[in-house]
């Protein structure tokens, strides 16, 4: 049976996972962005969740107990180690997908960081402090962009209803819980995702309602990253690149 | 050497300048959160300004460096999360410093009060994001010219 230490550090690493491998789909941006501003302002965001995946990544090293730094844990595991939610490691695909994904996932956080600020553990409370102030201004920028791309020109609104049937059916993820959940919430430490459902679909409704996008009707859902069972194709190729530096030159630092 | 008092460390970390802004020093930040000494050793309590802040690690190496320029040896630097960094702990010098350096200073009301070169009021947000985690891009409708926005958090 899972103990509590192995349960508090799964909890950690898909915080973590997802911060980390949404920082790098971010990154990818770096030089290509459509404007300078948007080009500045994803590099941004990138740099904010990899801050963000650092601190859950260094606790979740002094829980598991190994010595183990956050470099260790981002770079030295392979695809199925990794915990985040399948919706991150989805190709960026165009401009507005990208910022479609980041609103999905801004929404998310914004919700989950507010309740995470009460934990019982007090370093879990400390980290998603310091992350919900850096999520307030992440998704009122992600929620605007989404709004003028969706509620833009024909061919803007075309993709935006693209990005969200295609990214719509990795949503229901973030809010299945298992038993590492069950025994977050036992302790204290964090709400059961399922309790985030409504809210989150009363902020992401209403943005998207604003932005003239239709959410698909199937309530089908794509899942496995959270949990570990499955990642999607795109995750090892994520990785290779990520992680080459490290994985040709093991301990190299600069 | 003996040791230095508690008000003396400060003293010297009040001249540490900000890497990113030297118009301001680390102290006026208000990122240094204490000073105190465990035995001989001296003990820093730091609080990063943004989670992914690059300045974090350099403002680390500036502090050591300082302090041991000073002849302090054994040096420990603590990274404090909690409570998180709010710009309500700059202080008012560290304010005038900014917009005289062209950086209009953060506004509890979340927008800047006026253009740091021609004091002009009619304002336009260009990107909440800016050259630094901190500062978001701002352009002054009246002398046209674009300026930083240090950002209230």
């Amino acid at each position: 049976m899972a103990t509590d230490k192995d349960n508090l550090y799964q909890f950690l690493l898909r915080l973590g996972d997802s911060s980390l491998i949404l920082s790098h789909r971010t990154s990818e941006w770096c030089g290509h962005a459509p404007v300078l501003e948007e080009d500045i302002a994803l590099a941004n965001t990138a740099l904010d969740l990899i801050g963000q995946a650092q601190m859950w990544l260094e606790y979740a090293g002094e829980v598991q107990g190994e010595g183990k730094t956050p470099d260790d844990i981002a770079f030295q595991r392979d695809a199925w180690d990794f915990r985040n939610v399948l919706l991150t490691e989805l190709p960026n695909g165009d401009f507005g997908r990208t910022l479609l994904r980041q609103f999905l996932f801004d929404a998310y956080q914004s919700i989950l960081m507010g309740r995470l600020i009460k934990s019982s553990d007090v370093t879990v409370a400390a980290i998603a402090a310091k992350t919900m102030k850096e999520v307030t201004y992440h998704v009122e920028r992600s929620a605007d962009t989404v709004v003028g791309l969706g509620d833009g020109t024909p061919e803007s609104h075309t993709r935006m209803q693209e990005a969200l049937d295609y990214l719509w059916p990795y949503v229901g993820e973030l809010f299945q819980g298992d038993e590492v959940d069950i025994a977050m919430f036992q302790a204290g430490i964090s709400p059961t995702p399922e309790t985030l459902r409504e809210e989150y679909d009363a902020l992401v409704g209403r943005v998207l309602s604003e932005a003239t996008l239709t959410v698909p009707e199937s309530q089908f859902s794509h899942k496995g990253g959270r949990t570990g069972a499955m990642h999607t194709e795109h995750l090892g190729h994520l990785l290779s690149t990520m992680q080459w530096l490290q994985r040709a030159y093991p301990g190299c630092e600069w | 050497m003996p040791q230095p008092s508690i008000e003396q460390v400060w003293e010297w970390l009040a001249s540490v300048p900000d890497p990113e802004i030297p118009v301001i020093t680390l102290v006026d930040l208000g990122i240094i959160r204490d000073v105190s000494f465990q035995g001989k050793t001296c003990v820093i309590s730091v609080t990063p300004t943004y989670s992914g802040c690059p300045a974090t690690s350099i403002i680390n190496m500036d502090i050591e460096t300082k302090l041991r320029e000073e002849g302090l040896e054994n040096i420990i630097l603590k990274k404090q999360l909690s409570p998180a960094w709010t710009t309500d702990w700059m202080s008012e010098k560290a304010r005038d410093a900014l917009e005289k350096y062209g950086i209009a200073p953060p506004q509890s009301v979340g927008v800047p009060k006026r253009c740091p070169r021609c004091t002009g009021i009619r304002l336009d947000k260009l990107s909440q994001f800016g050259s630094t985690p901190c500062k978001a891009q701002w352009r002054c409708q009246e002398c046209l010219e674009p300026f930083e926005y240090f950002k209230c958090i």
